[in-house]
């Protein structure tokens, strides 16, 4: 059981539409899962049950393929999602302090949410604003060519 | 047919065959390690790389399919440096304390280290710092990550043969690990225990959970009356163990080994199957007669019982309510036995030497009782026996034979075969057509040919007494899914079925004696272990279950007649449908 897993039936309904759909095409369960990702924010048991009686796949196949991709996550993402470029060039320029600077602030380690579900800390690869280095987001907002001692006041932003 | 040349040898070969079995047929062995004929063909741990004239790179042989004019090198410096460092690194990152592992000196992985020459370990092994746990929660199976060399062997028994698949690989690149779903133990998964990944793994990573120290300690106690009792397939893996050939059936030197072991009694499981027979035989012919649930399926393969009722829950009632032989014969030895020999049945200790890890869980299920007590107390495998006798410094294969003990010792040829594929339909066969004709068959007529082999589905409609009786036999737990959905779609239909969870039946089961790659891809196990339970049966002078005389005394003396109220209680048991995670 993952903690706090919370259904609707609106979410429900719409993740059982997206796989009756996808029922009858052969390799469609990587689109099921973006799909479900997008629904739940997140992939936990109770989700990938659903799609592995429903596409007639075993779960341990389905554990399998989720945990391959960095794309898919096991655990819930939180309203703000903060995602730390660690590519070459924000590498060289430092991401990797930005990086612990964040998880210093919100107590966090990379994958995982705070407790009030607010933030949810992650390293990706090349966000492709190489210029901007060193990068990290959250959600749409981009910000860059900061450093550690920039995080506190960019953090306060999304706090109340 | 197609000219090729592996090391200057000139073969002719059907085109297609891989270069791995196109070498094997001169003579020359290519290494492998994550291959398995017909099981895991992948190409994956490139221990088997060839050089090929006019390819660029090395070839994995044993998916690489031959074609006229193929020339290979299988023995060339450069194949040989390749080779050497994939097995290196494969060992870098091996949990390699040989010494302590019960696959020792039966480990592909050792014996190809032995083979490539391997003096030291170039590589540190990041195992050795941050050690996976162990999952040892299941009663029949113990699965040890770090020894595991993600051959993916067992994954593939597990998904595409037994169509099973709670394990499988997860994570990527170096993190990679076969396991189960979010990290869960296997007895939290729908694993029905078969143990068939443990038959398939090249090294210690599957195991059985061993029952080997309760059974000494049993036997050193004074006070306890320990019995064991082997199943019909043990005795024709046995030998294997002692480097007697596949095939062989030593039982009378079975027998003299475990009397050595220090068992009070050693009783053959078959008196157990003929007693089956004669509740599943009665149960069928009144189900027929009656008109209850057809078909009616045998309940004698746990692991198969376990898949029903978390996959096939609205096949339950067609399930047998028989309970296994092993498990019958232990309610036998704790009830009537006990009183016969004025024995307390709560000093008797039971042992169930089975082919088999899913008896290991089926003898705990809480169902298994009689009076309180557990039918079994403790289920070997044919592997844990063969190491006890190791243990005790026996040399099996040059023992006197000796007789299971009286007055159980008379089993007949039909409780022998239940050990195959069909064994226990034709054993089911024999006593149903002495009963419906009210005559007793001639030897001549008491073969059923048509439900014998090692096909994953086999069917065939026999005419008794003017009755045609549809039945149907699947080994194999894929075999025995695509049946059910026959029924289920209401393409086929049958009276009776046999489902053995494992390929060719308890012969090939999970606890028998495992035999590597190198001998398991070209020689058929099932089939060569399974002559030999037909041989035995051929040489017994009792080949029909309702002819075993002490079947005969038990329901004289003690139940009545099969399917009576005692024996219901004592004898049959129910099933429950289980979720799935």
């Amino acid at each position: 059981m993952s903690i706090g897993f919370v259904d609707t039936e609106e979410k429900h309904s719409k993740l059982l539409a997206i796989i009756e759909e996808s029922k009858s095409k052969p390799g469609s369960l990587i689109h099921v899962l973006h799909e479900a990702q997008d629904i739940y924010g997140y992939l936990p048991i109770e989700v990938q049950k659903m799609i592995s009686e429903g596409l007639d796949i075993p779960l341990a196949e389905i554990y399998g393929v989720v945990t391959f991709y960095a794309q898919f996550s096991l655990k819930p993402k939180g309203e703000y999602r903060i995602s730390v470029c660690l590519g070459t060039a924000c590498y060289v320029k430092g991401s990797d302090k930005l990086l612990d600077k964040l998880k210093e602030e919100l107590h966090l380690e990379v994958g995982d949410c705070t407790a009030d579900g607010k933030f949810s800390l992650e390293a990706c690869r090349c966000i492709g604003a190489c210029g901007l280095a060193p990068v990290f987001t959250i959600n749409d907002d981009v910000y860059g060519r900061i450093g550690p001692d920039d995080v506190p006041g960019i953090l306060a932003k999304y706090k109340d | 047919m197609v000219n090729i040349k592996i090391d200057g040898i000139a073969l002719q070969v059907e085109e297609g065959i891989t270069i791995l079995e196109a070498a094997k047929r001169a003579n020359i062995k290519i290494p492998t390690l994550c291959f398995l004929k017909d099981i895991n063909e992948i190409g994956a741990c490139r221990m088997c790389v060839v050089e090929i004239k006019g390819a660029r790179a090395l070839q994995a042989a044993c998916v690489y399919p031959v074609a006229e004019g193929l020339e290979v090198l299988t023995n060339s410096e450069k194949v040989r440096k390749a080779r050497k460092v994939t097995l290196e690194l494969i060992l870098s990152n091996h949990d390699r304390s040989c010494l302590t592992c019960p696959r020792s000196e039966n480990c592909e992985l050792q014996t190809l280290s032995k083979e490539l020459n391997i003096k030291e370990i170039r590589f540190p092994s990041l195992s050795d710092k941050a050690p996976m746990p162990i999952d040892d929660m299941s009663p029949s199976i113990v699965r040890n990550p770090n020894k595991c060399i993600l051959c993916r062997r067992c994954v593939s028994m597990c998904k595409n043969v037994q169509t099973v698949s709670v394990i499988d690989t997860m994570e990527r690149g170096f993190r990679t690990v076969v396991g189960c779903a979010f990290d869960k133990a296997l007895v939290q998964t729908p694993c029905v225990a078969c143990g068939q990944c443990i038959a398939v793994c090249p090294v210690g990573a599957l195991t059985e959970k061993s029952a080997i120290d309760d059974v000494w300690a049993a036997i050193a106690d004074p006070d306890k009356h320990v019995i064991f009792q082997t199943a019909p397939a043990v005795r024709v893996s046995i030998g294997e163990a002692f480097g007697m050939p596949i095939g062989s059936r030593p039982t009378g030197k079975m027998v003299t080994a475990i009397r050595m072991l220090g068992a009070d009694k050693v009783f053959d499981t078959n008196t157990g199957a003929d007693l089956t027979i004669m509740e599943e035989g009665t149960e069928l012919l009144e189900r027929i007669k009656n008109g209850g649930k057809l078909p009616m399926i045998t309940s004698c393969s746990p692991g198969w019982i376990k898949f029903c009722e978390h996959n096939y829950p609205d096949f339950l009632d067609n399930l047998s309510s028989c309970k296994s032989p092993h498990q019958m014969l232990g309610a036998v030895l704790k009830t009537y036995y006990a009183q016969k020999m004025g024995i307390d049945p709560e000093s008797i200790y039971v042992v169930s030497v089975m082919p088999c890890t899913a008896k290991k869980y089926e003898s705990k299920r809480s169902e298994m009782k009689v009076n309180g007590l557990c039918d079994v107390d403790a289920v070997l495998t044919t592997r844990e026996l063969s190491q006890m006798i190791k243990e005790s410094g026996i040399d099996l294969p040059n023992l006197a034979d000796s007789d299971f003990d009286n007055p159980l010792g008379n089993a007949s040829g039909a409780g022998v075969i239940f050990g195959a594929t069909g064994g226990v339909m034709e054993a089911a066969l024999r006593t149903v057509a002495d009963v419906l004709t009210g005559e007793s068959a001639p030897a001549d007529k008491i073969e059923y040919h048509a439900v014998r082999g090692v096909e994953g589905i086999k069917e065939a409609t026999v005419n008794i007494a003017g009755k045609d009786i549809r039945v149907a036999v699947a080994s194999g737990l894929g075999n025995a899914r695509k049946l059910l959905d026959a029924i289920r779609a209401g393409e086929a239909n049958y009276d009776f079925i046999e489902i053995m969870a494992c390929p060719g039946g308890c012969v090939n089961g999970g606890g028998q004696i495992i035999q590597p790659s190198s001998i398991r891809s070209w020689t058929d196990l099932r089939a060569v272990r399974a002559a030999a339970a037909y041989q035995e049966d051929c040489d017994l002078p009792i080949r029909k279950s309702h002819d075993n005389p002490f079947v005969k005394a038990l329901y004289d003396e003690y139940y009545g007649k099969p399917g009576s109220e005692k024996a219901h209680h004592e004898l049959h048991t129910h099933y429950y449908k289980r979720d799935n995670y």
